[in-house]
């Protein structure tokens, strides 16, 4: 069987910063599996700016940040497939990937990490009543066929959805040519980056309506109508709110599932709330050698944090094949615990000996919750008490973690993350 | 003048064309769609009935235990996959077992072998996520699971191999007799034939009572269905249903023959004969209901909901046969459940009725079974590798949730009535049917529909003429 010390699965932002940070800490074969069949991921359609701010402090749209990367993993040699689609990874790590070009083949890897993405939740899922015609799409469907393909998908839109491929749509299909009814928005605030409902929304005068659900579709063969309602607390549709808008096009920004079939597949532990793996400080799963990073992990709204965290998780990577990375059944753990308002953290449990010297926590809070700290238990100390204005579900959150704190405090099992009020 | 016109291409159009088909006859089909399966047959249950609902002595008795008969040996000739996973009948009360014997001594009458009732425990063993509530059921081996769109469309390749004409897209306006047969008026023209085969679903009633004084009338009864990953998809093996009621067999919980569960559906009497959008009462009842025969029903799965009508005909039977005051017009009216089990047996019976009538030859060439499109991901590791090597665009998938391939898509379109539409493409090879729900691979379907055609992408719709995705380019408005 064909081996291979490295692979990555999924060529996009996650893949390519993971592949990139493997070779440069000394792993050399290196293979990046991508479905598409180009490398880049969802960032080729995504031709709009706003990405790098973090990474190389500027502005890029999307295809240039993939570019750098792609540029900078062509320079290290590394080797990728495209139009190649895995198939299966099993237990062992032996990974099944078929393509046009070079059929059916099993590799046998030594680490892997998982970078696969996401998909959008469709309109099934969302139990929207009402016909099944042509006109509606998830937003990601809509930017790839306007941004990739040329073509428009429909002239008058109403949006479900506030999430940032919606606010993003908003614009894109406006500066088309189409005319963007209305944003409506189940929760009772927005899914996405403050600074897209300014840029997106607010500057082309498109009204987002919060607690507002769609209740009918109606067109037996293309939209022709949406009706709008509003919400109560509990997402109940208001009789007598009802609102139509005739229309021929309805985009979806309902959220996003990471695709983890393969990570199930082989037995990878799966966190409810993120629907991503549940990975530790070295962005490792619970199957020692398999890491994950990107969307495959947790949602993210910054390309620039998944490039981060995907470096991490291609460093770990190397250091795993390379046996510099201490077994992490061998030391202590701790727990990492998301409490009171807080739903989850990456990473979800700590090896305080293969911890580097300060670690980002990531999460996302459960609403938006106004004058609030982020606070972080070290067992019963609070060791951190950060003062926010506000706080959000559709803005990740991050707090640092120092080793040596962590080394001082030998006793502690567990550190939580929660939002207090004082 | 042709010998038979059929009108409507669901799957009793075309399993009656398939039967017609062996023979000397020169058959066409007509259908207002696009594509075969897009009426009542593309939005059911799926299931193959055991036949212990049907009254007794009732054609929907016989049919459907004649059809259950076939089934196997059906979908072994049509390359479709079946599976008899037995169904159960629940009863929440004791003194409901009495309904229970009432439908096992029916059964028997029909017909039905091995049909037993199971106490709670018994019924809990073969099905361990049923309601805690349950006190009994009625298991009926016999049942099954079929996929409803490759049984119809299965049915029509072969009727097209053997030279019957399919006009798709073109509408009958009008019945009326003319000498020895009738004249239809279409939207495309008209058209002679000898005989007429009336099997346009809910718009049965409509056609019979063109030719005949002796008037029907079919209520288009709606249901509605929630479908769930394939993740939820082995949370039961049988087919769950209730109690019947007398709006029919009640709300049921299945695994589809592809693995998914499917919940519903409702019952509801609608004029409109297209009202065939989803509500939110409609989909709270499935989910409700639903709940009383199986627990834990993952919701967080559902991938889609959708709505389909049942011709039900007043007189609660099917009525198949020549209309008595218009000779040579054939009714296949009032086909509501069990009309998909049946729909072979059916087909079997009109054209022997034809053949009665008209002593025509078998035709020495006819084939009687097809080939289905290749199913990539139920191949072997060593079949998929010959696959690809021999043709590459089996390497290549287009819809990830159900690993379907441009190999098949292809095979889809080039083959006798291949699809040329998204949703042709999808009942031929799954592709878009999974959890995505075709936001991936949409666009990739189109281009290759819109390629293999040799059409521009605007062109290319979802089902019918006017249901295009794309309606200009960037900016052309500006």
């Amino acid at each position: 069987m064909k081996t291979c010390d490295l692979i990555i699965a999924g060529g996009g932002p996650a893949g390519l910063a993971a592949a990139i940070a493997a070779k440069k800490s000394g792993v050399n074969d290196i293979l990046i599996l991508e479905r598409d069949s180009i490398l880049g991921g969802i960032l080729n359609q995504c031709i709009h700016n706003g990405f790098g701010l973090h990474t190389f402090k500027e502005e890029l749209t999307g295809p240039e940040y993939a570019a750098r990367f792609l540029a900078e993993a062509q320079e290290l040699g590394i080797e990728c497939q495209t139009d190649s689609m895995v198939l299966d990874i099993s237990p062992e790590k032996v990974v099944t990937v078929i393509s046009p070009d070079n059929g059916l083949q099993k590799i046998q890897a030594k680490a892997i990490v998982l970078a696969m993405g996401c998909r959008e939740r469709p309109r099934g899922a969302l139990n929207i009543p009402g016909y099944r015609p042509a006109g509606i799409y998830t937003a990601g469907t809509a930017q790839r066929l306007v941004n990739m393909e040329g073509f428009m998908p429909g002239r008058e839109v109403v949006i479900l959805g506030s999430g940032d491929i919606g606010l993003i749509m908003a614009r894109r299909m406006t500066l088309e040519g189409a005319h963007v009814q209305v944003v409506a928005e189940l929760m009772p605030y927005s899914g996405g980056l403050k600074r897209n409902i300014v840029q997106c929304l607010n500057d082309f005068d498109i009204p987002l309506k919060l607690s507002h659900t769609v209740v009918d579709i109606k067109g037996k063969d293309r939209v022709e109508g949406i009706t709008i309602a509003e919400v109560d607390e509990k997402g109940n549709p208001i009789p007598g709110t009802e609102e139509e808008h005739v229309c021929d096009t309805l985009l979806l920004s309902c959220g996003l599932i990471p695709e983890n079939e393969l990570s199930r597949g082989m037995g990878v532990d799966i966190s409810p709330v993120t629907s991503g793996p549940v990975v530790d400080e070295s962005f490792e799963t619970n199957i020692p050698g398999v890491f994950a990073c990107g969307n495959v992990l947790h949602v993210h709204d910054l390309v620039d944090y998944v490039s981060e965290e995907a470096g991490n998780a291609g460093r770990h990577a190397a250091q795993y094949i390379l046996g510099s990375l201490p077994d992490k059944d061998s030391g202590k753990k701790i727990l990492l615990k998301a409490e009171g308002g807080v739903r989850y953290t990456v990473p979800a449990a700590l090896h305080p000996d293969r911890m580097d010297d300060k670690i980002k926590v990531r999460f996302r809070v459960g609403g938006v919750v106004k004058n609030c700290f982020i606070s972080v238990y070290l067992g019963d100390e609070r060791i951190l008490h950060k003062k926010k204005q506000i706080v959000a579900p559709g803005e990740m959150e991050e707090v640092l973690l120092e080793k040596s704190r962590i080394l001082a405090a030998p006793d502690v099992q567990e550190i939580t993350v929660k939002l207090e009020v004082e | 003048m042709k010998d038979v016109a059929i009108i409507g291409a669901g799957v009793c159009g075309c399993a009656v064309a398939k039967e017609l088909s062996r023979y000397e006859f020169d058959v066409c089909v007509f259908d207002k769609n696009e594509d075969v399966c897009e009426g009542t047959s593309k939005a059911n249950s799926g299931i193959v009935h055991g036949g212990f609902d049907a009254k007794p002595g009732s054609l929907k008795a016989r049919l459907n235990v004649l059809g259950n008969r076939m089934m196997d040996e059906v979908c072994r000739e049509l390359d479709i996959p079946f599976k008899r996973n037995g169904s159960m009948v629940l009863c929440w009360k004791e003194e409901e077992v009495k309904k229970l014997e009432a439908l096992l001594e029916q059964g028997r009458q029909n017909k039905v072998p091995g049909m037993r009732i199971l106490s709670r425990e018994e019924a809990k063993e073969m099905e361990p996520n049923l309601s805690d509530e349950v006190y009994a059921a009625l298991y009926v081996p016999t049942g099954g699971i079929v996929c409803p769109f490759e049984l119809t469309i299965a049915h029509a390749e072969v009727a097209c191999e053997n030279g019957v004409e399919f006009r798709l897209g073109e509408e009958v306006l009008s019945v009326e007799k003319k000498g020895e047969g009738y004249l239809l008026h279409t939207t495309k023209g008209d058209v002679e034939a000898r005989y007429v085969v009336n099997a346009a679903g809910v718009y049965a009633d409509r056609f019979h009572n063109m030719v005949s004084e002796e008037k029907i009338h079919i209520i288009a009864r709606k249901g509605e269905y929630d479908l769930l990953d394939k993740t939820a998809g082995s949370l039961v093996r049988c087919t769950i249903f209730q109690l019947p009621t007398a709006m029919g067999k009640g709300v049921l919980v299945t695994p589809t023959v592809h693995g998914n569960l499917l919940l519903g559906p409702t019952a509801t009497d609608v004029e409109d004969k297209e009202a065939v959008g989803t509500t939110r009462e409609g989909i709270s009842q499935v989910t409700q209901k639903a709940a009383l025969s199986v627990k834990n029903i993952p919701l967080r799965q559902v991938i889609t909901s959708f709505a389909g009508l049942r011709a039900h005909e007043d007189g609660d039977d099917f009525r198949i046969g020549e209309v008595k005051d218009a000779p040579g017009f054939i009714d296949v009216a009032g086909i509501e459940s069990p009309g998909l089990t049946s729909a072979p047996a059916i087909g079997v019976m009109v054209c022997d009725l034809l053949c009665g009538k008209e002593n025509r030859k078998e035709k020495e060439t006819a084939v009687t079974t097809r080939k289905g499109v290749t199913h990539f991901a139920s191949l072997s590791d060593e079949e998929k590798a010959a696959l690809i090597a021999e043709k590459p665009a089996f390497g290549r998938i287009v819809c990830r949730c159900e690993t379907v391939t441009e190999g098949e898509i292809l095979e889809a379109i080039h083959r006798p009535l291949g699809a040329r539409t998204v949703d042709g493409v999808k009942r031929r090879t799954r592709a878009g049917m999974g959890r995505c729900q075709a936001g991936f691979c949409s666009p990739r379907t189109m281009e290759i529909l819109a390629r293999e055609w040799g059409v521009g992408m605007e062109t290319i719709v979802k089902n019918e003429a006017d249901s295009g995705y794309i309606v200009g380019s960037n900016k052309d408005v500006l």
